[in-house]
């Protein structure tokens, strides 16, 4: 009874959330073409990646020696099935772009998702906790985010083999102490609001505390934190690929690609294009999205325009 | 760094003897135990040596300091440029919001989040040296050589300070100070320079140290693709032949210098904001 009358008394729980927060949205939805271009743009790519098999007119590694090093259908030599061309093997550009959303796209959400349940574990442990553990945590997350994160992320990718599970879980230890600091600052700062003294003070276990009261109010930073973070996974991972050091390189991923176009950079031109078109094109949606969250979710974080 | 793969496999020759890859093992020291390997290792890179190269027989520390002034050279290039550029473009746009300026500053902004560095290499290369043939692509010969790997390593640094400065000088404009200093009959172009512009460079200082570490880190690609003779060039080199160890030593260095620098940007911030100081 008296636990749930505390839950009553905190004005941010996530029903009343909403309630505000999705009137505004579609509010701010209509209103912003920049919002509404992010998410056609995402929803392009999440679609593109889930009916790969459907639009691709081609699979993935198949192609003919015949119509391998062929331009854009629009150029002289090109052929009119292959839209954006060819590569040096005859596979089809435009088959490989969209089949490798789905590896941006799986690393870039699965390994925000990791690093977020890693990040918040750490980070609400350091902030409510506090003491020795809070000074644990914290010197363990100050230091990796001391290292420029390129390096730690080619260190462990060297150690590890290429697979996509393995990119999945360097990305996601490896950018787990951006989630911690924030939701250790943000436990920090929610500790000693009124509806929250009140719940331990009438003897609230601590992780129905932790679960909901500080849980919810960290939703809005959380969301709009992970967005950016995705388009971050998205850019490293491809700059991984590049490197040779992603997934295996006949796995048609746009970092991939574009580390076998540099090699034909100069006369076949088009096999380096478009991939970097796509990553560029789905970090510009996945950020003008994370803008609309941020207005949306987070009030204090509103835009300075 | 000694969790995959053996490099033993990769040195010796194919049909070497049992005996022969033993021996290699010996002479490396990959026979001893690990923890006593590992504690050898720390010892001796406290006392600046970081072992050698597996692939080039030279010391690690050598083959670094060969490459790092044309890192250096590289990375101080790109980061004048986005400065020259940031610096007045995101005052500009802080201090009139909507104008084209802005809308320019905003562009950048956004283009240093969504474009690449390594694929804005590329395409630099097909424009300006491909089609125009303006720049050499490849080299480090001359002062035109450095330029389309500057400009490349330099937009996503530029992005994040334009970005932070507008908003810095759109929070600085809202100051009481600023009204007060208004309301004194001051002209607009000297409260923008005397007043806005000290104000909001402040928290540029720690993006800039922050963002000549990433610099160090994405030279790795536009080295690469340029074929930069720098510290980036070495660290590709070193893990597309395995060469563990010199891996290793690069990774520790930029890591040492990344963590002096952040060490030098406090110190900085402290010495110009008396504000942090007090805390």
């Amino acid at each position: 009874m008296l636990v749930r009358f505390i839950d009553a008394l905190d004005p941010r729980q996530p029903r009343s959330r909403l309630r505000v927060a999705l009137p505004y949205g579609v509010h701010r939805l209509l209103h912003d073409p920049g919002a509404l271009l992010g998410l056609v743009l995402v929803s392009m790519v999440l679609l593109t990646a889930l009916f790969a098999d459907q639009l691709a007119p081609y699979g993935p590694t198949e192609g003919s020696l015949l119509d391998a090093k062929r331009p854009e259908a629009w150029q002289e030599q090109g052929l009119p099935g292959h839209v954006l061309g060819t590569d040096q093997l005859g596979q089809d550009i435009l088959s490989r772009v969209i089949y490798g959303a789905r590896v941006s796209l799986a690393v870039g959400f699965f390994g925000v998702l990791l690093a977020s349940a890693i990040g918040v574990t750490l980070g609400m442990s350091a902030g409510y906790l506090g003491g020795r553990v809070d000074e644990a945590i914290t010197a363990v997350v100050n230091l990796l985010l001391s290292f420029p994160y390129l390096v730690l992320v080619i260190i462990v990718a060297t150690v590890f083999g290429r697979n996509l599970l393995n990119v999945i879980i360097i990305f996601g230890v490896t950018d787990a102490p951006v989630f911690a600091r924030l939701v250790r600052g943000e436990v920090l700062r929610l500790r000693n609001v009124d509806f929250v003294v009140a719940a331990v003070g009438l003897g609230v276990p601590t992780w129905r505390i932790l679960l909901r009261h500080l849980l919810p109010n960290l939703v809005g930073p959380l969301v709009t934190l992970m967005t950016f973070e995705m388009s971050a996974m998205i850019f490293y991972e491809a700059g991984l690929s590049f490197l040779g050091l992603s997934v295996p390189p006949e796995v048609p991923s746009w970092g991939n690609m574009l580390a076998l176009g540099r090699k034909f950079l100069y006369i076949f031109p088009w096999m380096s294009i478009y991939p970097g078109l796509a990553i560029s094109l789905t970090a510009f949606g996945v950020n003008l999205l994370g803008d609309w969250l941020r207005d949306v979710l987070d009030p204090r974080l509103r835009r300075a325009d | 760094m000694r969790l995959t793969g053996d490099p033993v496999g990769l040195m010796v020759a194919r049909n070497a003897t049992p005996e022969q890859r033993e021996a290699f093992r010996v002479a490396h020291g990959f026979d001893r135990p690990l923890a006593e390997q590992f504690l050898g290792y720390l010892g001796n890179a406290l006392g600046g040596d970081l072992g050698k190269s597996l692939r080039l027989h030279l010391p690690n520390t050598e083959l670094i300091m060969q490459r790092l002034p044309a890192t250096m050279e590289l990375a101080l290039a790109a980061l004048a440029l986005s400065l020259l550029i940031a610096v007045p473009l995101g005052i500009v746009s802080g201090v009139f919001p909507g104008s084209p300026l802005d809308l320019l500053a905003r562009l950048i902004g956004l283009a240093g989040q969504t474009i690449p560095s390594f694929w804005l290499a590329m395409i630099l290369i097909l424009v300006f040296a491909v089609n125009l043939r303006l720049f050499p692509t490849f080299g480090r010969d001359s002062p035109q050589h450095l330029v389309l790997p500057a400009v490349a390593l330099s937009v996503a640094g530029m992005g994040q300070m334009v970005r932070l400065l507008r908003s810095a000088v759109l929070e600085v404009c809202r100051e009481n100070y600023i009204r007060t200093a208004r309301a004194k009959g001051l002209s607009e172009v000297v409260i923008t320079l005397r007043h806005v512009t000290p104000n909001a460079l402040i928290p540029l200082v720690s993006v800039v140290g922050v963002n000549f570490t990433y610099m160090l880190g994405g030279s790795v690609y536009i080295e690469t693709i340029f074929a930069w003779p720098g510290l980036g060039t070495l660290l590709n080199d070193a893990i597309n032949d395995s060469d563990f160890p010199l891996v290793q030593a690069i990774t520790i260095f930029i890591a040492a210098f990344a963590i002096g620098l952040n060490l030098l940007t406090d110190i900085a911030y402290d010495l110009i904001d008396p504000r942090a100081r007090q805390r």
